[in-house]
């Protein structure tokens, strides 16, 4: 169990980490959210797996680290806040620039071409 | 009390000066004289316990941590030099006050002039070695202020840029050799080090040490191969360069070295150190004053020399020989102040320095000529002078080092070289300067004495040069034998302040210096003419050229990290935490535990690889970017999934609320973006990002299994058994949010609401046209709000609301709580908007969702503060039981209503954030003119 647990973390890491890397603001954006997926769950498993016992006392004979869950709970609603504000940011920057390149590039080659035709008009 | 009040009241001169430029010149520089007259007065009466070899500490905690403390320490080496930067400054004062033009920016001056001031006295004066670093590099700031006062001239602003550069590299460098003393010593408390001398000099680290600190004092006071700067800093004014070159910075260096003297000296690296440096930049100093045809060039490179000199004399590490030095370090300080002075007086008076046209003053000032005479007499070492008393002394030491052979024979001849030239230029001096024929092209023509007092602070420093040369014993006696005492950690040698000890060996030095230098002087044409067969390197020109290589360099460097891509940056982050982690994963490798593995059932084994191909699928087809969201959500649902197989029931409601908000978002972006995302990076490059993607991920799967199967112990046995009893409440996750850990989720629903304003505030007045279609050929439809969703939505928001207020409600004992209750009320209301449109659900909802933020942070701080109220901390909560018809015994915590403010917040800020988005179109912003948002 422990090992697909971590196979699962190390999967949303990778899948994460490669649309990180894209060029455009809506793979990263994405990228992001399978990396604070895989991050949740990493923190999460610093309480270690365990079944049947939920930290509500008197429903379990045992409970599991109340600790971890309470601050991956936070983390989930704050991953959001920072995954909607980003958004915002790649919507602000498409709406000023037209642009949703992250990688320092302004346009397409064939984007150019059109820009160049505008003001030439 | 009184000495940090020495050293504070020239800053707050500083600062209180320039409201004095009102008044006119003299109010400003009376004013500025306030803090020196103060601090003269405050230190007299320590006078008593000096004198008989006592310090005076005054020390106060500052970080003790660190062993930084306001500890200021007086003995008499300290004294000796505040002496001469009160003194020699009240002095300066006057002089500027007629050497600055009304015109000129007097605040500036007066208010920089105190901070150089207050933070030399710092240097002399503190008592804890971090504490005078701090010190050193302010005077390094000031003087490059200083320098540069007259920032219009670029020579000056080059020069000023140099000094700042070679004593900064030095502060630096002494820095480091300060941080080893402390760490050898155990304290940086100048008590302590200077008690520790033998524990520092047996150290295996005392020649890096002490290479460091006297890096750091080699650069301060100009020491060869550092020189160079001195010269160019004579672009200040010269009240500037009277005080800062010649009495007080460039002694800085001095002052280290004999503070530092019986924790540092008398090793063999510190003799051949110190006194091979100080050999070289005597000799080189007073060579090239020789053949400089500016006034303030020559008196440079003579003070160069000077203070060569004195390093020499603080190498040797005789007892003799460090009275020597502090002893010149009093002479050259009187003589060359007033000399630069003087030279002043006649660039203001002739407008120009250049020796080559000032000739035969003379007959336009003798009362000048006569007080530069004395000086520079003084300067060339003529008995019954002071400037002769310490040269004897020198020469006499110079005789005394025990080196091998014939190398006994080089310091004495260094000596008498450098008196030679010694003489030499400062016959130049007086001779070029005063007599030898007429003026030529002079700027001001005649020129004519300076106003009286212009003269004043020059003949004070030259009757002390006079009085000290006839009556030493008099005259500094008593300040000298304390000042040597504290240099030398007690044990005075005997020595005499005679005018004349009979006839010997130095005496006969100083007689070959003196005919010797007339010699030269005479002669002066022919060497004139062998140095100029020298191709003169300008360190200035050297200079800039080696910043301006570094520029382009850092320039270079920046342009290549800094590209403005933010795919390099996360790749290049990406990479050193991979590299900085492969070290210590490779100790780890495939690691199990004690604990080991536990055994997989066939549903979470499914459903871990349905997790695991969407993942890699969302990656895979992410250009599709419609499908890559769809899959996204696929990995969103069974994280939660995964929160709720493992024992987090609370997790799971959240993860799957947040994920219904998150794609709804995502969906909403997607509206107005390109919906697929064109192939732009290269296969090689796509090969990178997967080998670099992979890595990561193998990196926490190993970190994560060693963890996993690791055993552990967890502060939370507190919280389990103290929730009920001392929170009220049995779902520990949500006492814990509420209650222990309250002031963190204060924190958290903070930053929620600041995201939410920020989302609001970046699209306020921001409009985008979505494109027409999806961009793959489908148009969007043309039915926006179906009747079905509509006809299910409409009753699924009472319904879900009763959800969650029983979640809401039940949160403190049963998995739920005020973040998942206003998640779930979030997603009932956004369902209203995407079944029946923004314009008819914002009809119907008659409040602002920046009140409902507000109001969210307020509860939570009242609930939070009415313990106060009790006399108790912030946010503690109290609890007590009721009993309600039909629902029965019931809890009511103090802890509910933060939850509330909890529960508000979370709903104002992820419908502030979302409507936002939605109102973006400028067709729904339009027609919605009702606008609730």
């Amino acid at each position: 169990m422990e090992l697909l647990f971590a196979l699962v973390i190390g999967a949303l890491t990778a899948s994460g980490v490669y649309l990180l890397l894209r060029a455009r603001t809506f793979p990263v954006v994405m990228g992001l959210t399978l990396l604070s997926y895989g991050v949740n769950l990493f923190l999460f498993a610093t309480g270690r797996l365990a079944t049947g016992e939920q930290p509500v006392i008197g429903t379990a004979s045992g409970y599991s680290d109340p600790l971890p869950q309470a601050l991956v709970l936070t983390a989930i609603v704050i991953g959001f806040a920072m995954t909607a504000f980003l958004v915002v940011l790649a919507l602000r920057n498409l709406a000023d620039n037209e642009n949703d390149h992250v990688d320092g590039q302004h346009e397409t080659p064939s984007e150019q071409t059109q820009d160049q035709e505008v003001t030439s008009k | 009390m009184s000495l940090p009040l020495v050293v504070l009241l020239p800053f707050l001169g500083a600062i209180a000066a320039p409201l004095f430029a009102q008044g006119g010149r003299t109010a400003i520089a009376i004013a500025s004289s306030v803090p020196a007259l103060i601090a003269l007065a405050a230190l007299f009466p320590h006078w008593s316990v000096l004198s008989a070899g006592g310090t005076v500490l005054h020390s106060y905690e500052w970080l003790p941590v660190l062993g930084l403390s306001f500890s200021f320490r007086l003995d008499g080496l300290a004294l000796l030099f505040a002496l001469l930067i009160l003194v020699i400054g009240l002095l300066i004062i006057i002089y500027s006050h007629y050497y600055l033009k009304a015109s000129e920016n007097v605040a500036k001056f007066y208010s920089l002039l105190l901070c150089f001031k207050g933070s030399m006295l710092g240097i002399v004066l503190s008592g804890n070695l971090l504490l005078m670093l701090i010190f050193w590099e302010l005077t390094s700031l000031t003087s490059f202020l200083l320098i540069s006062f007259w920032t219009h001239k670029q020579d000056a602003r080059r020069g000023a840029r140099m000094a700042l550069a070679v004593t900064g590299g030095g502060g630096l460098a002494l820095l480091a050799g300060i941080l080893l003393i402390g760490n050898i010593v155990g304290s940086f408390e100048l008590d302590d080090v200077l008690a520790a001398g033998d524990l520092i000099k047996a150290h295996a680290l005392y020649p890096v040490a002490l290479t460091l600190i006297l890096l750091g004092a080699f650069t301060k006071s100009a020491q060869f191969p550092f020189h160079f700067w001195l010269p160019h800093a004579m672009q200040a004014p010269t009240p500037i360069s009277a005080y800062l070159h010649s009495a007080t910075m460039v002694k800085a260096g001095i002052f280290l070295m004999a503070r530092l003297y019986p924790a540092l000296a008398g090793t063999e690296q510190w003799f051949y150190m110190v006194s091979f440096t100080g050999m070289a930049t005597l000799l080189l100093g007073a060579y090239i004053a020789m053949f400089k045809h500016d006034l303030k060039g020559l008196l440079a490179y003579s003070t160069v020399s000077h203070l060569g000199l004195i390093t020499l004399l603080l190498g040797m590490g005789t007892q003799l020989a460090a009275v020597a030095a502090i002893f010149h370090v009093i002479n050259h300080a009187t003589f060359k102040a007033s000399l630069f002075m003087a030279a002043g007086i006649i660039d203001h008076e002739t407008g120009t320095r250049d020796m080559r046209r000032i000739n035969g003053l003379w007959r336009y000032m003798p009362h000048t000529a006569t007080l530069a005479m004395v000086a520079a007499s003084s300067m060339a070492g003529v008995p019954l002078l002071n400037g002769f008393l310490s040269k004897e002394m020198f020469f006499a030491e110079s005789l005394e080092l025990n080196l091998p052979g014939l190398w006994a024979w080089l310091p004495p001849i260094i000596a008498t070289l450098a008196g030679i030239f010694a003489v030499a230029y400062s016959a130049r001096f007086v001779h070029d300067v005063f007599f030898n024929g007429k003026p030529v092209d002079l700027p001001k023509f005649p020129p004519h004495e300076p106003p009286r007092y212009m003269k004043f602070p020059v003949e004070i420093l030259v009757f002390a040069c006079i009085m000290v040369g006839v009556f030493p014993t008099i005259a500094v006696g008593p300040l000298l034998f304390a000042a040597a005492s504290a240099t030398l950690g007690g044990d005075v040698p005997d020595y005499q302040l005679a005018v004349i000890h009979g006839f010997n060996l130095p005496l006969l030095m100083s007689f070959m210096a003196f005919f010797g230098g007339l010699l030269m002087y005479s002669q002066r044409q022919r060497f004139f003419d062998f140095h100029a067969r020298f191709r003169e390197i300008d360190e200035k020109a050297v200079f800039e050229a080696v910043v301006s290589k570094f520029v382009l360099l850092a320039n270079r460097c920046t342009s290549w990290l800094e590209n403005g891509s933010l795919q390099r940056y996360a790749m290049l982050l990406i990479v050193s935490v991979i590299a900085v982690t492969v070290m210590p994963l490779a100790d780890i490798g495939f690691d199990i535990g004690e604990n080991g593995l536990s055994a997989v059932d066939g549903a979470t084994a499914l459903a871990a690889v349905i997790l695991i191909l969407s993942a890699l699928a969302t990656a895979t087809w992410h250009r599709e970017r419609f499908y890559a969201l769809v899959l996204l959500s696929v990995v969103g649902l069974i994280v939660a999934l995964t929160f709720a197989r493992f024992s987090a029931p609370d997790l799971a409601m959240t993860q799957l609320s947040v994920e219904v908000v998150t794609i709804v978002l995502l969906m909403l972006a997607l509206f107005y973006m390109p919906s697929w995302t064109p192939l732009e990076s290269s296969k090689a490059q796509r090969t990178r990002d997967i080998l670099i993607a992979l890595a990561a991920g193998a990196g926490m799967t190993l970190i994560t299994l060693a963890i996993l199967t690791q055993p552990f112990s967890s502060i939370s046995d507190f919280f389990l058994e103290n929730s009920k009893p001392g929170g009220g409440g049995t779902n520990v996750v949500n006492v814990i949010l509420v209650d222990f850990r309250g002031f963190d989720t204060l924190g958290e629903i903070t930053v929620l609401a600041i995201a939410a304003l920020g989302i609001y505030a970046m699209l306020k007045d921001t409009a985008l046209t979505p494109p027409p279609g999806d961009g793959l050929g489908h148009a969007w439809t043309r039915d926006h709000y179906p009747l079905m969703l509509r006809q299910i939505a409409r009753p699924m928001l009472p319904l879900a609301l009763m959800v969650s207020a029983y979640i809401f409600l039940r949160g403190h004992n049963l998995p739920g709580g005020g973040f998942i209750a206003g998640l779930i009320t979030s997603v009932a209301l956004i369902l209203q908007y995407i079944a029946s449109g923004m314009i008819w659900t914002q009809d119907r909802i008659r409040f602002r969702y920046h009140n409902v933020i507000g109001l969210g942070l307020l509860f939570a701080t009242i609930a939070g503060s009415g313990s106060l109220a009790f006399g108790y901390p912030f946010l503690t909560t109290t609890f007590g039981y009721i009993t309600w018809p039909i629902v029965g015994k019931f809890e009511v915590a103090s802890a509910l209503v933060f939850d509330l403010g909890v529960y508000m917040a979370v709903i104002g800020a992820t419908l502030l954030a979302l409507v936002s988005i939605g109102r973006l179109s400028p067709h729904s912003a339009i027609k919605s003119k009702k606008e609730g948002v």
